[in-house]
């Protein structure tokens, strides 16, 4: 185990320059000058230049990409354009609260998707199998950003019991923090619950026709610890996998989600930096949700071998 | 008995604590602003917060006179290169640090001559500052200028605290020190600043808030959810469908006032290759056809429910330097035909270069195939700001449909962009004309108003025939409120002036 942990770890060196290099190269490809969109309204020919040249926007591509690698190395991912501030303040500033989105919409996904899946394979083709898939397809074939929309309507602007949009820290005070987070918590778990649904079930009735678990049941041993213990330890493999890249994209920031409900995450932190042409910002957030990306991916590889003892010999 | 009087007392204290508590104002703004230092700031929704903090020189009134604020009244030398300002006494920045000439005059160099001062250009024409005595600075300018008071009722005009100033540098910005009825607290990128009252405010009887919370909330549907469901007391840039709306229900005030800017159409005459290829360039009358082809008052209707302002000048038809004598023309599609068939193209192919916001989708579409009735057709490109900025700038357009935020002074809609010194980003038509050169450099030399006024007819003369640009129409700034604020009061600059505001 040590020895193939150490090999992924080493891949991952290369993996994250490649990625530093790649969000670098893209973000040139961009059409628009950021010194002139940093210009404002106003246009002054003299600020432009000084805008270009305090951040090295006149420098050749390759010394542009030393510049900011140089400061990465050293922990510092540059600064703002936009508002004058340094980019790793502002990731450090999002990333809890990008972080809390994730892991309650994370968790809201768990607890609907899997026991729907569960249930769904279990009463295979009977009318809980139907109704969960139906609401499957529903949760997968509604957009964000309209659901959260109309969730707005029915529980803020109607019934008056959410609050519509904002955000307060939990430090500040947690019982208006999670009032403001369920919503979007919500809207963004509904999506995910519907894909662990459809995989569970996938590979809950896959399980559930083998050999071993008709064995189980000859033995004489209760339905619930057949499905609990047995079908569902194995089919959980593929269902991992898939949990930690969807974690890693909730990590990223949940663009229309954090919109709508006015979230300062790093969907909204992103999408502000491309349009403004921000490019420190951007790469900074790409590259740090990248960095976490990768290590969900090694925590899942991690995780197999817990779930699965035969990939430890 | 003495727990009942513990109780009335605690009863009491709650109902005084709630009832401050309840000046809280939380305003819903439509973009998060840049970077909050006067003399970097580049945004329009950025001045809506400096209008809490930062206190200026002078202000204007809503009929765009100029009044002191923290100059208490100002003289202009007869040769109009000195201006003479009595500064307000008393009067303290958020740190405690004092406002006398030499914050003032520091103010004004800072602007002046800070790396990448985006005022700068507005206040070029000074050439030095002099303080003779604490409480009075002379403005000393190298050429009459007569946009400077205008331009010291924006940001230009706004006092910083030199200590605060010198301290941070230029991230002043992060934690901008001035002299305004509200003092910065904390800003959190994309969600939310926050303000609390500066009780040391020469005017502080007049700030009954106690705190205001700015809230960015980009999506205007989501905006008017929150003020819908009492999240927000006050937002702004309201959608003209739900301004109607808004105005039938009780629970809420609205407000529309006119823009000092304008929504136009440049037209590529003379930047680069691109210039060579646009049919409208090449014939005057093909640009007079496209004009006559539009309908500005079906537009109005068609795509803002009729609230916004049609125009024909670079200030709306309400403004005291509207030029009435050339007043919105009618359309007219047989005459806008004729004039085709006259330049021999009568179906010009047009690359027309929109922004992609869904009303300038709407707008260019109405345009479109109001312009097709007449015979052009018109290819929309819709393309990101950023990306349009550029293009605009290389000349890679024919036509371009562009807004502009607007400036107190009329000189602040023209000069750059019709200007042979505009930046290319803002002249992008490249349009030049030494008739009207002349013109524009007398309006802004010129000292009476009178004198501007002639100016400033002689140059829509010349541009409204030449049409760089076909002015389209003028925004409203659309306001909605909870009925509990009281105080409010429109200015054109789309402002929110906080000081009289009061949440019942």
């Amino acid at each position: 185990m040590l020895a193939y942990l150490s090999r992924r770890l080493l891949f991952v060196v290369p993996t994250l320059f490649f990625v530093s290099l790649l969000i670098f190269t893209l973000q040139q490809l961009l059409p628009g000058d950021p010194a002139q969109v940093m210009a404002g309204e106003d246009q002054r020919p003299e600020v432009i230049e000084y805008l270009r040249a305090k951040y090295h926007l006149d420098q050749p591509f390759p010394i542009r990409y030393l510049y900011w690698i140089g400061g990465v190395l050293q922990g510092d991912l540059g600064e703002s354009i936009r508002i004058g501030r340094p980019v790793r303040d502002l990731v450090l500033e999002k990333l809890p609260v990008t972080a809390q989105l994730a892991v309650m919409a994370f968790l809201i996904a768990l607890l609907i998707g899997i026991p729907a899946g569960i249930v769904s394979a279990v009463k295979n083709n009977t009318v809980w199998d139907y109704a969960a898939n139906a609401v499957a397809l529903w949760g997968l074939s509604t957009p964000n950003f309209w659901l959260g929309i109309l969730l707005i309507l029915l529980f803020s602007v109607e019934l008056g019991w959410l609050p519509a949009s904002g955000y307060v820290p939990p430090g500040e005070d947690l019982a208006a923090n999670l009032e403001a987070m369920i919503l979007p918590a919500f809207v963004l778990g509904n999506a995910i619950a519907a894909v662990m649904m459809r995989h569970t079930r996938s590979a809950m009735i896959q399980v559930l026709g083998q050999d071993y678990v008709r064995t189980a049941r000859a033995k004489g041993l209760g339905e619930r610890v057949v499905i609990v213990k047995h079908a569902l330890r194995n089919a959980l493999v593929p269902v991992v996998t898939l949990g930690a890249l969807e974690f890693g994209q909730l990590l990223s920031g949940a663009v229309l989600t954090e919109q709508v409900f006015t979230i300062p995450g790093f969907g909204k932190l992103i999408v502000d930096a491309v349009f403004n042409r921000d490019y420190a910002v951007v790469q900074g957030v790409v590259l740090f949700t990248a960095t976490a990306y990768i290590t969900l991916n090694l925590l899942a590889d991690i995780a197999y071998f817990l779930v699965n003892p035969r990939l430890r010999s | 008995m003495r727990s009942v009087r513990v109780l009335a007392l605690a009863g009491l204290v709650a109902l005084v604590s709630s009832a401050a508590a309840a000046q809280h104002l939380r305003i819903g703004l439509a973009e998060d602003p840049d970077i909050l230092d006067p003399t970097l700031a580049r945004t329009f929704v950025g001045r809506i917060v400096f209008s809490s903090l930062c206190d200026k020189l002078i202000d204007i009134t809503p009929d765009l006179k100029i009044v002191p604020q923290l100059a208490t009244g100002y003289t202009i030398s007869e040769d109009g290169k000195t201006v003479t300002m009595k500064l307000r006494q008393g009067v303290t920045f958020h740190d405690g640090e004092p406002f006398n000439a030499a914050a003032a005059k520091y103010s004004l160099e800072r602007h002046l001559n800070m790396p990448g001062s985006n005022r700068r250009g507005e206040i070029a024409a000074i050439s030095s500052i002099e303080t003779p005595d604490d409480y009075t600075i002379e403005i000393h300018l190298g050429s009459t200028f007569a946009p400077l008071l205008s331009q010291l009722t924006d940001r230009a005009g706004m006092m910083v605290s030199p200590k605060a100033a010198e301290a941070l540098g230029d991230k002043f910005g992060t934690h901008p020190v001035c002299a305004g009825p509200f003092k910065f607290v904390e800003r959190v990128a994309q969600d939310r600043i926050v303000v609390e009252r500066f009780e040391q405010y020469w005017d502080r009887k007049n700030v009954h808030l106690e705190k205001i919370t700015y809230m960015p909330i980009p999506d205007a549907t989501v905006r008017l959810a929150n003020l819908r469901s009492g999240s927000l007391d006050l937002i702004e840039r309201v959608l003209p469908s739900d301004f109607v709306e808004l105005k039938k229900d009780p629970r809420f005030k609205t407000s529309a006032v006119t823009e000092l800017g304008y929504q136009g159409l440049t037209i590529n005459i003379a930047n680069g290759p691109g210039a060579q290829q646009n049919p409208l360039a090449k014939d005057k009358r093909i640009r007079e056809a496209l004009e006559l082809s539009l309908d500005r008052d079906a537009i109005n209707q068609v795509v803002f429910e009729g609230l916004f302002q049609p125009g024909n000048q670079w200030v709306s038809p309400e403004s005291p330097w509207y030029q009435k004598s050339l007043p919105i023309p009618k359309r007219d599609v047989a005459k806008a035909k004729k004039l085709l068939q006259e330049a021999g193209m009568p179906n010009p192919v047009v690359d027309y270069m929109v922004p992609n916001d869904t009303q300038s989708q709407q707008v260019a579409q109405v345009i479109q195939a109001m312009a097709k009735e007449a015979g052009f057709d018109l290819r929309i490109r819709a393309t990101e700001f950023a990306s349009s900025l550029k293009l605009a700038q290389q000349g890679e357009f024919d036509l371009y449909q562009l807004a502009w935020s607007g400036r107190t002074d009329p000189d602040g809609n023209l000069y750059n962009f019709v200007g042979c010194k505009g930046p290319p980003a803002l002249n992008s038509s490249k349009f030049c004309d030494e008739e009207v050169e002349k013109e524009l450099v007398a309006e802004r030399t010129a000292i009476s108003e009178a004198e501007r006024m002639k100016h400033f007819e002689a140059v829509a003369r010349k541009t409204l025939s030449e049409r760089p640009i076909i002015y389209l129409y003028h925004r409203k700034w659309l306001k909605a409120h909870t009925t509990k604020l009281t105080g409010l009061v429109d200015y054109p600059d789309g402002l929110i002036r906080v000081v009289g505001l009061k949440l019942q």
